[in-house]
């Protein structure tokens, strides 16, 4: 029974990620009708960024949660500013194609700096509250042992996909994105400057890939490829959850964790293809994804 | 009766220019739209573009608003150039565009749709005010925009523009599609933000309506004004109109 609810752990951390990047897919998709294919590179810049604050700077983990989105965010929206504003309009092709461009330069030369092994980022220790040391060891459940840091990863990136969730849905500023989706025209008519409203979301887009990164760090080291591994899996979350939904994404991306992680208690030779055999699945039933709209 | 004294709001005084578009050229794409379009509306008129589908009144609004990419010519608003302008700076200024497909957000509720417009200037009505002019808002602000009647769906194209503190209202086919007690009821609007100091520049193919509300016509033809007159005039010139629109 331990096994299973260990594996149950490592599905949520690993919905963890896929939420946080579908959602960030699914947010850049809705604003821009981009299929940003550069978002596994800049999760993994994400966590670089955090490695060099460390080693660079001695900023550690917590001041990296807030610095890498920053950054990353910046360094896309000059990516959006400088190339992406060029391809609106056109079909999803030429974005797929461009960032996936993009995606293999930026991972090019981080493997020409770093190579292919995985870099160390240790468990932040900081601060002592109790007998714990920041977010390093864990605590007995009695059913289960959950490590700490790995509990973090859950409950932060559930609280950051609602929060996202509340900003686009509930807010003044979202109804200004969901309306700029439908017709960027009109809003922009309204008197809203629609195209800084772009780079912004694409900067948050990039934000929420860059801080999956950081939490990513301590569980599965710092590698250029780290992105170009995950983001399969991701794009066949956000195909199943449905391109453009906010919602679809966090569900789907949680959910799909968990169901990989109960195969890999049930019937561990197919938790790497489950995934695809549902976006195979659901694209057979409903193309458009469970609550997506038509790309 | 809602309170819609204004006038402090960035009012010019009656009869003084407050947009001026002479030689509008416009595009889309390879198609050449207009081909030289010149009228001006002053403050507190009525202006009325008539003129055959396809004529290019659309295009006219669409033109002073920016959202027509390739233009040349000059537009003034207030006696500023804003032929290269975009359309947000535009909005800004304090034009306010109500589309003739009326625009209404699918993925937005009433209020949000009633809400979206920026307020540009102060002076704008508030919520109460617009609720006296359009009851049935009210009752369907939880409503999906969308989901609201032709009628509805106008009413609240209109009301939100009158939220942003915008004195020039331009409105494109306010009528299209609707029963004749809501086309009277937009008519009392009209005529209704007309006595409250509003400039308004309507295009309409409802002649009938148009004619209820009007100061002045200007006639489009094939991207061109190819006449005007006052709305005192009118019975003078039924037959030219009945030419020009084919009725």
């Amino acid at each position: 029974m331990q096994a299973l609810y260990a594996q149950l752990l490592v599905g949520l951390i690993n919905g963890s990620f896929y939420a946080l990047l579908s959602l960030g897919l699914a947010v850049i998709f809705g604003m821009l009708n981009i299929i940003n294919f550069a978002h596994g590179a800049l999760y993994m810049m994400g966590a670089f960024t955090a490695y060099f604050l460390l080693h660079l700077t001695g900023l550690g983990y917590w001041w990296a949660l807030i610095i890498a989105p920053i950054v990353v965010g910046i360094f896309g929206m000059i990516l959006e500013r400088t190339m992406l504003q060029w391809l609106a309009g056109l079909d999803h092709l030429y974005g797929l194609l461009l960032t996936f461009g993009i995606a293999l330069i930026v991972q090019g030369v981080f493997q020409n700096y770093f190579g292919s092994s995985g870099l160390p980022y240790a468990i932040p220790d900081y601060p002592e509250i109790g007998g714990f040391r920041g977010l390093q060891g864990g605590m007995n459940l009695g059913f289960m042992f959950l490590p700490i840091y790995r509990g973090w990863v859950v409950i932060f990136s559930l609280v950051v996909c609602l929060a996202t969730w509340f900003l686009i849905e509930k807010t003044q500023l979202g109804a200004y994105l969901r309306a700029a989706t439908e017709n960027p025209t009109l809003v922009r008519a309204f008197g809203i400057n629609v195209p800084r409203m772009i780079t912004l979301t694409y900067g948050l887009g990039v934000g929420l890939a860059a801080l999956a990164g950081v939490l990513s760090a301590p569980i599965n080291q710092v590698r250029p490829l780290m992105g170009a591994d995950l983001i399969i899996v991701v794009f066949a979350v956000v195909v199943i959850g449905g391109m453009g939904s906010i919602m679809g994404s966090i569900i789907t991306g949680f959910a799909l964790g968990v169901i990989e992680g109960l195969t890999k208690y049930f019937y561990p030779e197919a938790s790497n293809t489950v995934v695809f055999v549902l976006m195979v699945l659901v694209l057979l039933v409903k193309p458009t994804g469970l609550t997506g709209r038509a790309a | 009766m809602p309170d819609l004294k204004m006038a402090e709001a960035a009012n010019k005084p009656a009869g003084a220019e407050v947009l001026s578009v002479s030689d509008l050229q416009a595009w889309y794409g390879e198609s050449h739209i207009l081909h030289g379009i010149n009228f001006n509306v002053k403050a507190g008129e009525v202006v009325t573009l008539l003129g055959r589908n396809g004529a290019g009144k659309t295009t006219t609004l669409k033109s002073v608003m920016g959202i027509i990419g390739k233009r040349t010519g000059s537009i003034r608003f207030n006696g500023q150039d804003i032929t290269r302008a975009s359309s947000d700076r535009i909005a800004r200024q304090g034009i306010a565009f109500c589309p003739e497909e009326r625009g209404i957000f699918a993925s937005l509720d009433v209020r949000e749709n009633l809400l979206l417009p920026p307020v540009v200037r102060s002076g704008g009505l508030s919520l109460d005010q617009i609720f006296e002019l359009f009851p049935n808002l009210k009752e369907r602000l939880g409503s999906q925009g969308t989901k609201l009647s032709g009628g509805e769906q106008q009413m609240l194209a209109i009301a939100r523009i009158l939220r942003t503190g915008a004195r020039f209202l331009m409105l494109d086919e306010p009528t299209e599609g609707l029963a004749p007690v809501i086309i009277q009821q937009i008519g009392h609007t009209i005529a209704r933000l007309k006595s409250e100091g509003f400039t308004i520049l309507l295009v309409e193919q409802n002649f009938r309506f148009a004619s209820t509300v009007a100061d002045r016509y200007y006639i489009v033809e094939h991207g061109k004004v190819i006449d005007g007159f006052a709305n005192s005039e009118l019975s003078a010139n039924m037959d030219k109109l009945h030419t020009y629109l084919g009725v």
